[in-house]
Formats: C-alpha cells, sequence, structure tokens
C-alpha cells in the first residue's frame, strides 16, 4: 500500500440538536501504518473539525479510544487501517448512551460495576487498575446480552468482582457474592464468548466469568 | 442540569432484539449463541404447533388421515430435517454451554464447538436418510 492510497470512512455522526444520527463518509488518505485512529484525526484536522472521538495513550493502554470498527470492537489507536477494506465503517461503542458522534457515556459502563472498595483504605487517594482489564468497554460492547438488558452488569464488571474474591484488599467477600449473584450479574451470561474475541488486553472476561460462578456454586 | 442520554446503539438492524443475532463482527462463540436462541425460540414455538396439530385427533381420523397425507409428502419431510438440525443443534451445544457455563473446560469452548460438530453432522445425515428413506 502505497502512501497515496485512500480508504472511504464511513463515520457514525450524532449531535444534540441536530438533527438525526446518520453517517458520513470521507476520502482519506492512508499511509503503511496508518492507524484508524490516526485516520479519524486526519478527517478531524483536513476535513471536518467538528468530529468528536475520544483518545489518549495512543498504545493501547487507556482504553478511551474504542469503537465498532466494520461491526467489531477495536481500539482505534492499534487498529491498522490496511486489515480493513476499501470503506471502513467506524461506530461508536454498541449498548451504551451516546453523548456525541464516536464519544460514548461511560459514566454508565462504570455504574455497573460493584459498589465496593477495590483499593485499600491506605489508598483511598490513589487509583489501582485491576490486573489486565484495561476498562475500555469493548467487552460490554460486544456482548450480545446487553443488547436487550440494560441491567445486565457485562463483562467487565464480573470480572472486576471476581478479582475482588481473588484479592478482596479490604471488600467485604460476602457482599461481592451477594452482589454478583443475580440475574443481572453472574447469571445473566449466556456464554456468547464476544467479550473474550472483543478484549484488547486478553483478559478473557468469560473465563473470570465462569470462575465467579463456581465461586457462587461453593 | 445533566443533558437527556444520547441515543444508545446495538448491533443489528432494527429492535435491540436483533443484537443477539447480527452477524457482523461476530466470532464463533457469538454465532453460536444466535443459533441457540433461534433454535431455542423455534423448538418452543414447535412445541406449541405439534400440541396444536395433535388437537386434530379430536376432530376425527379422517382430518388425521389428511393431514398425514400432507406431512408426509417429500417436499415437507425437509422441515422434518431442519427440525433435527434444530434439536441436534440445540441439545449439543447445550451440552457445551452447559459445561463451559459449569467451569469446564472454558478455554475450550471453540473446540468443543467443533466436536458438537462432529457429532452432529453424521448424526443429521443419518436421520435425514432416514427421514426420507422411508417417505
Amino acid at each position: 500500500m502505497s502512501t497515496t492510497d485512500t480508504r472511504t470512512l464511513r463515520v457514525y455522526r450524532f449531535k444534540r440538536g441536530d438533527g438525526a444520527e446518520h453517517f458520513d463518509e470521507f476520502e482519506v488518505p492512508v499511509g503503511p501504518r496508518m492507524s484508524i485512529l490516526d485516520a479519524l484525526r486526519w478527517i478531524q484536522l483536513h476535513r471536518d473539525p467538528s468530529l468528536a472521538l475520544r483518545h489518549s495513550c495512543l498504545h493501547a493502554s487507556c482504553g478511551t479510544c474504542g469503537v465498532q470498527v466494520d461491526g467489531r470492537e477495536e481500539l482505534a489507536c492499534v487498529s491498522a487501517v490496511r486489515d480493513h477494506g476499501e470503506t471502513i465503517t467506524v461506530e461508536p461503542l454498541a449498548n451504551l448512551p451516546i453523548l456525541t458522534d464516536l464519544v460514548v457515556d461511560v459514566g454508565e459502563f462504570f455504574a455497573r460495576f460493584p459498589e465496593h472498595p477495590i483499593i485499600r483504605a491506605s489508598e483511598a487517594d490513589g487509583y489501582v487498575r485491576l490486573e489486565d482489564c484495561i476498562e475500555c468497554g469493548l467487552c460490554l460492547s460486544a456482548c450480545p446480552v446487553a443488547a436487550t438488558s440494560r441491567h445486565y452488569v457485562g463483562p467487565a464488571a464480573l470480572v472486576a468482582a471476581q478479582r475482588l474474591l481473588e484479592e478482596p484488599r479490604g471488600a467485604d467477600r460476602e457482599d461481592v457474592l451477594a452482589w454478583a449473584d443475580r440475574p443481572e450479574a453472574a447469571w445473566g451470561c449466556h456464554l456468547g464468548f464476544e467479550c473474550a474475541r472483543a478484549c484488547p488486553a486478553e483478559a478473557i472476561p468469560a473465563e473470570r466469568i465462569m470462575a465467579l460462578r463456581r465461586e457462587l456454586a461453593r | 442540569m445533566s443533558a437527556a442520554p444520547g441515543p444508545v446503539r446495538h448491533k443489528g438492524r432494527g429492535p435491540a432484539v436483533s443484537g443477539w443475532v447480527a452477524p457482523r463482527g461476530r466470532a464463533l462463540g457469538g454465532r453460536s449463541f444466535a443459533l441457540h436462541r433461534i433454535t431455542g425460540i423455534a423448538l418452543v414455538i414447535y412445541l406449541y404447533v405439534h400440541l396444536g396439530v395433535l388437537s386434530m385427533l379430536l376432530i376425527g381420523e379422517s382430518a388425521w388421515g389428511d393431514f398425514l397425507s400432507v406431512v408426509t409428502a417429500k417436499g415437507f419431510l425437509a422441515f422434518d430435517v431442519v427440525l433435527i438440525f434444530g434439536l441436534l443443534f440445540h441439545a449439543l451445544n447445550g451440552i457445551r454451554v452447559a459445561l463451559v457455563g459449569s467451569g469446564y473446560l472454558v478455554r475450550h469452548q471453540r473446540a468443543l464447538f467443533w466436536v458438537a460438530t462432529a457429532i452432529g453432522t453424521p448424526l443429521l445425515v443419518y436421520a435425514a436418510i432416514h427421514v426420507f428413506g422411508g417417505a
């Protein structure tokens, strides 16, 4: 692929009070190492500065640039344009409210997590990530159960609960089990395994959810 | 004042339930999930249709005989093969789901799918031969 190649990006658009949802198409010149995020930023710089997207680290660590590319959840910063076809459709993550264009309300994603301390009291001013999971929300977008159940907490929250059981760090184990032992929590998973496919951190959420179920079944 | 929630996109087109079966971007697990739901719903519908059809026995022997002449036609027997496919898929994938859902062989769920397929395919072929051979 030479640097003069172009690809057509079909980008989902939504602005509050500015008409219905729709797709805009942009011809984007692409280079051999161009990522989907690079292409979207090129559109921002050269075609439409009103295009809204979220990104930060540019190396698949922060999990903020998650989008659907041709229907698959990917981190735009590490999704290569060359891995896709002539026309590439970019949409926001599914199953979360859209704020604007490609930006979803991640507040709803984090609101699904168990309401327990995930850090020790002595670390209350800091923030400790769960190992592996980068909390990008791709698994929730990919999950077919979440398509019809807004109350289903989703894979990432269940992974967080399972990690709490492995390493409670001050959390009440019984509370975590009670939180997980609900139809909209551990028992809501119907084993579509799309979370395992979508997870960019290879956390294999489905495996964690089954481990959580084993804990509940003891 | 907080803004009203924006639209929520789902995979698929139309109602949110299309997100179960939308094929775009799905992997093997998602496709088997979709087919499991489709076959499950179809089997429940079939159960009620079957019970309704059996009620024809209450009408009399001639009505039942007329019905049998329709459903034993070769063209109609294809539906039997589709039904057997649905039964086999739902049963064998159900075993896979039960195993994995109990925490066994979670990392091998794809291999389990192909094992179920390897078991189900010859059974379906045998059943189809039997269905059409007995026509």
